[in-house]
């Protein structure tokens, strides 16, 4: 285990040093940016609705019936902007983009395609790692934002809409804003910055070390997934940890 | 030193090559010199260890001992990776699957940057030429057929005109046609551009039909060098075995 680490920590460090050669990768980065946003807009788009309207559904009554009605709007927005739209969304594109990417890096690894670009001297860092590193960490905390707004959206909607809370969609906003500032969004997407960065190492890492066929591609396909989930929960606690003073 | 000669094949020299994988040693003491411009056939049974040596010539794999020397300089100074353009024809092509016939045969060019996208286009039309397979420039890999994915892979290594190419058993899965197309564009190749050739092979008749000098290795070790007709005199039982095993059907079973 400590192993992986250290070798993902290296693939990182590998990764930052090959910066300076971004731009010349910008079309692998345009594309995999593409395949994200592509890939999961429309499911942010209802896990973030589904995710608002629950949590206003879970502490609307509740606060309510103890005279804070005002306070629903500020409940559901913090929440949403420094935990659950983060954490949601860095777990559904672990599951959707890194598992795609373990498997893309690991089959080319089973099928000599990473041994072909070393022939030829192509580094594989600077063709693989860092377009994928790159999109990620630029489209998931753009991904957070989306599902930030999409979220308070629908938590207003059932806020109005359910009898038992019965908060107007005005009112909703004016908690909303009352409680929660531009820092605690930023905290959110600083937090899917950190989760973006998690999840295309230990994808990229996972695939470039598969070994032994399609079932070894399965292996790393799925290593990939719940070491990124892992990591994401654990830095999670970290992070707001570090973020909670401000 | 001298600077080599960017239009001829270079010489290769294995000096005592051993190669452990855990406790199963798979190369015990590897010798052996290919000279400029020759194809060396390198021959041997199944898990002799002939795939783990060709990847030790282009670096894909570090020796536990010994060293390989390109025109007498050892392969491991970074410097001679950049100094000798060396090429490796995979046993299943590795293509690269997101990328078209053409995109693959060109990726050295763009990757490197070495030529203006015209004239990779250019340079990748002629070597698809070379090997037959204009038609497939847009096609994907898993459009082709086993042996157009092998002859794309050798365009794929013209690209870099290389010195040294070293081809993974150009005709496993192959038909006899095809094997006979792969085994003529190796030996074409080496009157065009006089290009030092390496084959791993255990196919017996492109071992013999292209090669200058073969090598017989088992388990790990090298049995003998030499001209193809010193090779099949040499007196090993287990070299005779290997050049001459073939179906025995009783004479008397009858075809239903």
């Amino acid at each position: 285990m400590f192993q992986n680490i250290g070798e993902i920590v290296l693939l990182f460090w590998r990764t930052l040093c090959a910066l300076p050669f971004a731009w010349r990768q910008r079309q692998k980065v345009l594309d995999q940016f593409f395949e994200i946003g592509n890939a999961s807009l429309l499911m942010v788009c209802v896990l973030s609705f589904f995710i608002g309207a629950v949590i206003a559904l879970q502490t609307g009554p509740v606060l309510v019936e103890r005279g804070l009605a005002s306070a629903v709007g500020g409940i559901v927005g913090i929440s949403i902007a420094k935990e659950l739209a983060p954490v949601m969304m860095a777990i559904l594109i672990a599951g959707r983009i890194g598992s795609a990417m373990a498997a893309e890096i690991g089959s080319m690894r089973v099928y000599q395609e990473i041994d072909a670009l070393r022939t030829m001297n192509i580094n594989t860092i600077h063709y693989l790692v860092l377009p994928r590193m790159l999109a990620m960490a630029v489209a998931l905390p753009l991904l957070v934002v989306f599902s930030i707004l999409v979220g308070w959206f629908g938590g207003a909607v059932v806020a109005a809409s359910n009898s038992h809370i019965g908060v107007p969609f005005q009112a909703f906003f004016d908690g909303l804003r009352d409680i929660v500032d531009l820092q605690d969004v930023a905290n959110g997407v600083f937090k899917s910055f950190c989760f973006a960065i998690i999840i295309g190492a230990v994808s990229c890492h996972q695939g470039l070390v598969t070994i032994g066929g399609p079932r070894g591609i399965g292996r790393s396909v799925t290593k990939a997934v719940v070491n990124s989930i892992v990591l994401i929960v654990i830095f999670d606690y970290i992070l707001t940890r570090f973020l909670l003073k401000s | 030193m001298s600077q080599p000669d960017n239009n001829s094949g270079v010489s290769l020299q294995v000096r005592g090559l051993h190669k452990s994988f855990g406790q199963q040693e798979v190369l015990r003491g590897i010798d052996l010199d290919v000279r400029p411009g020759e194809i060396f056939v390198i021959m041997g049974p199944s898990g002799s260890g002939k795939s783990v040596l060709l990847k030790h010539l282009i670096g894909l794999e570090a020796p536990d001992a010994g060293e390989i020397l390109i025109n007498g300089e050892s392969i491991e100074s970074p410097e001679v990776a950049a100094k000798y353009r060396m090429a490796l024809v995979f046993q299943s092509g590795a293509l690269l699957n997101s990328l078209t016939v053409g995109e693959n045969v060109g990726l050295y060019l763009t990757e490197h940057r070495l030529k203006s996208p015209e004239e990779i286009d250019r340079i990748v039309a002629e070597k698809l030429e070379t090997v037959g397979l204009t038609d497939a420039v847009d096609k994907m890999p898993a459009e082709l057929s086993g042996g157009m994915k092998k002859r794309a892979s050798i365009a794929r290594a013209l690209v870099i005109d290389p010195q040294l190419i070293l081809y993974d058993e150009p005709t496993s899965e192959l038909d006899p046609l095809s094997a006979v197309v792969i085994g003529e564009e190796i030996l074409e190749l080496k009157k065009q551009i006089h290009v030092t050739s390496v084959v791993v092979t255990h196919d017996r008749d492109l071992a013999f039909g292209v090669a200058d000098r073969i090598a017989i290795i088992n388990e790990g070790r090298i049995l003998t060098i030499g001209s193809p007709d010193e090779v099949k005199r040499f007196n090993d039982p287990l070299i005779q075995k290997f050049l001459h095993a073939d179906f025995k059907r009783d004479p008397e079973s009858k075809p239903l």
